[in-house]
């Protein structure tokens, strides 16, 4: 393996468009548990992306309404929990994996007739730039349009928690929903928002994997990234930037494992590959141990059931 | 003019009976949903649910398969009702059983040569032991660092199975094995004893019933039993009648993981033999919808885990008479714990139908 500049250009490239699928679902996930609804059902509303995405794509043979339609079909997905959890007011955690557990389950269902048809290429943007220009080529350019955006939704949604008034009441939902609702905001009608808003990008990041990554169906493709997801919200402590840095650093693990072990670097695999969980249980001892710091990103109310007297 | 209103009133007790019969309704519904959904994707509705739910215990060999997936399913749910009855979040039975078979698997390892009545049951104390350990590190973060439960025992079941991935990858992979990802064979006096010959049933649903006996004594006839179910009920009740929080914490944590260990034993020194990767199909994340399905009642709970492993069964069947892929077991899992996390909401609230008509709205 040399590593010369353009090299690591290109590794950079690819721990990049690694990390975009954990970039969507961390950045939905965070809207939602923002709100104070901790959804673990990332790992369904990704896998039913994926094969809605993937499915739409062979069907309609328009790359367009199959992103959408994956958007979509997220959203639907999510719609379960949100009625069970908002609605019937049941536990967060137990819906949240009895929604992984049907997503998979239903995702292989819907998918056996799809298994092993090729993929598509998807189109790629500035793919001149990428090839003309040394090292910062394959960083900047020649990357799908959902990878652009994926780099965006952090800032976008650090803008939109930070400085508009929407950002706000989802924060103040989730800090304190008993206030909220004396402030007369609809505390059930917020979250429902926030819960379909995090199934739509879950979506998404499952159609990245379907359509874009591996353009391909596979059962169970989403392989625990949907897990890595919601690990991720935690180790960036509720913050839209910190998702970012952690979905580039974990992204880069699963790429950089891939070439340590092409070298026959002595490090197991498994332990990398087991860094981000680690990590992850590091921050959050780290921000727990001290009340006032988990106080400061932690949406409070995470995870409890809000029920308002009629 | 006749109006029909609608009003949800919040129950002030739960009936034990309406408690009790939902997760029949849920199972009910799960069969019309499966059937819709079975329908939905061309097939014959009727003819597949015979062959998920009644062709595979058609027979005394399908008899056995259920009854060998439930042993562990019970197990590890019997554990979980006493995380869950105190609000203590475990999901990371999955991690535990790994790592119970793991420990266990290497006392097993380290008797592959030899035979001996003694080398069964260290395995098992060495499984009980490793589950148990490896439910203390949330348990001891949460009392200690008050982490999230949640999330850190999630973490720790990727974490075993890395583990246990680099072991029968590396240092525990069988020398004469081809470099498959195993371990070698388990010598005859580390296996389970089966009960029948040719069938896979073997003692470990022994293990699983005397769980179900000691878990109904200790939550029901003791003070341990008392403060559990207190501390679910009220954290200020618990905190206001000096029970020991974080002693109970790691009690019921270290209780769960011995018995997602002993379930990951009763695997590896059953119907397995040997330790390599793939030793659960998820019967960890399975257990939490047993141990729901089951309302946390020992008993219910046996009901429970037939049920869920017939899902298993069920999906196997399916797959080969009607190929489709053996994951399908997960939408009936997945709708069983919908229907009846769903079905609570008739626990906790009563729907009166009104008839403005009569007048009732003065009561």
């Amino acid at each position: 393996m040399s590593l010369d500049i353009s090299f690591i250009g290109i590794l950079i490239g690819s721990i990049m468009a690694s990390s975009v699928p954990l970039i969507l679902a961390a950045s939905g996930e965070l809207i939602t548990e923002r709100s104070g609804v901790l959804n673990l059902g990332v790992e369904g509303m990704m896998i039913i992306g994926a094969i809605s995405g993937f499915a739409l794509m062979v069907i309609t043979d328009n790359l367009f309404i199959a992103i959408i339609v994956s958007m979509l079909s997220g959203v639907i997905i999510s719609l379960i929990f949100g009625f069970l959890t908002q609605s019937l007011l049941t536990n967060h955690v137990a819906t949240g994996l009895a929604l992984t557990i049907f997503g998979i389950g239903l995702s292989a269902m819907l998918g056996r007739d799809f298994v092993g048809i090729p993929g598509k290429d998807f189109p790629i943007l500035f793919s001149s730039l990428r090839e003309s220009i040394p090292f910062f080529g394959p960083i900047l350019f020649g990357h799908s349009i959902v990878l652009y955006f994926a780099f965006a939704l952090p800032f976008l949604t650090n803008y939109f928690l930070k400085k508009t008034k929407l950002g706000l009441v989802v924060r103040a939902v989730g800090d304190s929903p008993a206030s909220a609702s004396n402030q007369g905001i609809n505390v059930i009608m917020v979250r429902y928002c926030c819960i379909l808003y995090g199934g739509g990008m879950c979506g998404l990041a499952g159609a990245y994997l379907s359509l874009i990554y591996t353009p391909q169906w596979i059962e169970n493709m989403t392989a625990g990234r949907g897990w890595i997801a919601l690990a991720l919200v935690v180790f960036a402590t509720w913050s839209p930037i910190k998702v970012l840095i952690g979905a580039i650093i974990f992204g880069g693990i699963s790429i950089l494992q891939l070439h340590m072990q092409a070298v026959g670097f002595r490090i197991p695999v498994q332990f990398l590959i087991a860094l981000p969980y680690l990590m992850t249980i590091i921050v959050l001892v780290v921000i727990s141990r001290d009340s006032r710091k988990i106080k400061l990103n932690t949406p409070t109310s995470l995870g409890r059931i809000f029920y308002k007297e009629k | 003019m006749e109006d029909l209103l609608i009003r949800i009133e919040k129950r002030n007790d739960v009936p034990t009976t309406l408690y009790f019969f939902t997760p029949f309704i849920a199972i009910i519904l799960t069969i019309i949903g499966g059937g819709i959904i079975f329908y939905a994707l061309g097939f014959n509705p009727a003819e597949a649910l015979k062959f998920y739910f009644i062709t595979p215990i058609s027979n005394l060999y399908g008899f056995s398969e259920l009854l060998l997936k439930a042993t562990p399913l019970c197990l590890i749910a019997i554990g979980l009702s006493f995380c869950f009855k105190s609000n203590n979040w475990n999901i990371g039975a999955e991690g535990q059983l790994t790592f119970g078979a793991i420990v266990g698997g290497g006392v097993a390892l380290l008797f592959y040569n030899q035979e001996g009545f003694y080398i069964l049951p260290l395995i098992i104390i060495a499984g009980a032991i490793g589950g148990m350990i490896f439910a203390l590190i949330p348990a001891i973060l949460k009392t200690y660092f008050n982490t999230n439960e949640i999330l850190v025992s999630l973490m720790l079941v990727y974490v075993s199975k890395l583990i246990l991935d680099y072991l029968v990858v590396g240092p525990w992979s069988n020398p004469e094995g081809f470099n498959f990802p195993e371990t070698r064979q388990f010598s005859d006096s580390s296996r389970m004893p089966l009960l029948f010959d040719g069938l896979r049933v073997h003692a470990g649903i022994f293990i699983a019933l005397a769980a179900v006996l000691v878990s109904w004594f200790v939550l029901y006839k003791t003070y341990l039993g008392f403060q559990i179910k207190v501390s679910g009920l009220s954290l200020k009740t618990a905190k206001y009648a000096g029970f020991k929080g974080k002693a109970m914490i790691l009690i019921v944590f270290m209780i769960s993981g011995a018995c997602a260990g002993l379930a990951g034993v009763g695997e590896i020194t059953g119907p397995i033999g040997q330790l390599h990767r793939m030793i659960s199909p998820d019967y960890g994340f399975t257990a939490i919808i047993v141990a729901f399905l089951g309302r946390l009642n020992p008993f219910g709970i046996i009901f429970a885990s037939l049920v869920v492993s017939l899902t298993y069964l069920g999906a196997e069947t399916a797959q080969i008479f009607l190929q489709i892929p053996q994951y399908t077991g997960q939408v009936f899992q997945g709708m069983i714990l919908f229907f009846l996390l769903a079905s609570d909401y008739l626990l906790f609230f009563k729907i009166k139908i009104l008839n403005l008509k009569k007048n009732e709205l003065g009561h």
